[in-house]
């Protein structure tokens, strides 16, 4: 990696050398981020994953007094379940897609999403180009992504601004009425929870 | 503070490169990052706006050509340097190279006097200010029009939160503005709905 900190002549470290640099100081101080580490695996990679959104989408499509629970209050409904939300995302509003409105989420400061129930946001969320283009672009970036709406669906994008989260309720597929809510979770996919895609 | 990070609206950007189940992580350090800058949340060693902040105080170059997880990592040095829980001396001699770290902070501000409680339906516009320290309001709303959608339940107020500053909780409200009033003439037609703090909103007629 080349010197990017012109506030320095010194060869910046590589990155991986500069985790390794925080993380033994941090041992050093005794603050255990070795074991922790091995804790937020499990839940980035096990717990907190975009098969908890299709789960509950699915129930919300089958059990018509869950989905109106969900839309009322998101944070409510999604913890009956037995989801986690961590304390500070206080409320969860979930957008619900109909043949006249198709809602997608971004976070153009950074990368908020509602993790905890649409998973950990894929690269190009967190990337320049999603942040800066799709507030403004986005009919046009939704279909480089893959959607082609057509122009009567009015579109809403929701920035994350603050620590309220989203998760898009998408539409079910008319084919599917009627199948089991595990049949149903198999069809929803993170970018569905996200809105770059429809179903 | 107008960053280099707030991008809402920012031209020359080309495509997005999506692929379907996209990745969150691509290498093993990255997820060492992310559970890193968690625990010192955890910790109470900083909180989340502080954390946001410090990525935002990145010198605009490195924050351009970091990617998402250096950028955390230098929030996080850059904190636990200005915190006093490790000298940038020895994150260097660690490292072995040098450790760029994020640039000073400006000032915070507390909430703004006289807030105003809004209703779903009301017409508000964003309060014409520019402020030197973290905040959580992207330029491209800056003095413009919209409607209420909702109200959250209260929430730190990020512009003090993230510099130590005092402040009570206070609701953020889900603000409906057009795309065409944000950039006339010059934008996809949609409704663009943003969580705006209610120190930034003021009463419209």
């Amino acid at each position: 990696m080349t010197n990017s900190d012109p506030t320095t002549a010194r060869r910046t470290a590589p990155v991986e050398q500069r985790v390794d640099a925080i993380q033994a100081a941090l041992e050093e101080r005794g603050l255990k981020p070795g074991e922790f580490i091995v804790q937020a695996n499990h839940l980035v990679e096990e717990r907190w994953v975009p098969e908890n959104g299709a789960r509950i989408v699915a129930k919300a499509w089958a059990d018509p007094a869950f989905r109106e629970r969900l839309l009322a209050d998101g944070r409510a409904a999604v913890i009956e379940l037995g989801y986690d939300m961590p304390r500070h995302h206080r409320h969860l509003v979930v957008l619900e897609n109909t043949a006249a409105v198709h809602n997608v989420i971004c976070c153009t400061l950074c990368s908020c999403t509602a993790f905890t129930i649409v998973g950990l946001p894929p690269d190009w969320y967190k990337d320049l180009e999603y942040r800066a283009r799709v507030v403004r672009e986005s009919r046009t970036v939704l279909k480089e992504m893959g959607l082609d709406l057509p122009r009567e669906i009015e579109i809403r994008v929701w920035d994350t601004t603050a620590d309220t989260r989203y998760m898009v309720l998408p539409m079910q597929p008319s084919h599917t009425v009627g199948w089991s809510e595990e049949r149903l979770a198999q069809l929803v996919t993170q970018d569905a929870l996200i809105g770059v895609a429809r179903l | 503070m107008d960053g280099i990070h707030d991008l809402g609206g920012k031209q020359g950007f080309g495509r997005v490169r999506h692929s379907p189940e996209a990745p969150a992580f691509h290498e093993p350090w990255e997820k060492r990052v992310n559970a890193l800058y968690s625990l010192a949340v955890r910790l109470g060693i900083f909180n989340m706006d502080e954390y946001r902040h410090a990525i935002e105080r990145m010198e605009p170059r490195h924050y351009l050509s970091a990617s998402y997880y250096e950028r955390s990592l230098t929030s996080l040095a850059t904190l636990c340097v200005e915190k006093g829980i490790v000298s940038r001396d020895e994150l260097e001699r660690r490292a072995e190279g040098a450790f760029p770290l994020a640039l000073a902070s400006a000032p915070g501000r507390s909430n703004a006097p006289g807030r105003e409680r809004f209703a779903p339906g009301d017409r508000v516009r964003v309060t014409s200010e520019h402020v030197a320290g973290h905040v959580r309001m992207p330029a491209y709303i800056r003095g413009k029009a919209g409607v209420v959608v909702s109200e959250s339940p209260p929430y730190p107020f990020p512009d003090a939160a993230a510099h130590g500053v005092a402040s009570v909780d206070e609701p953020t409200y889900d603000v409906r503005f057009s795309s065409g009033d944000l950039w006339p003439n010059a934008s996809d037609a949609a409704f663009v709905h943003v969580g705006v703090f209610q120190s930034y909103l003021e009463r419209l007629p």
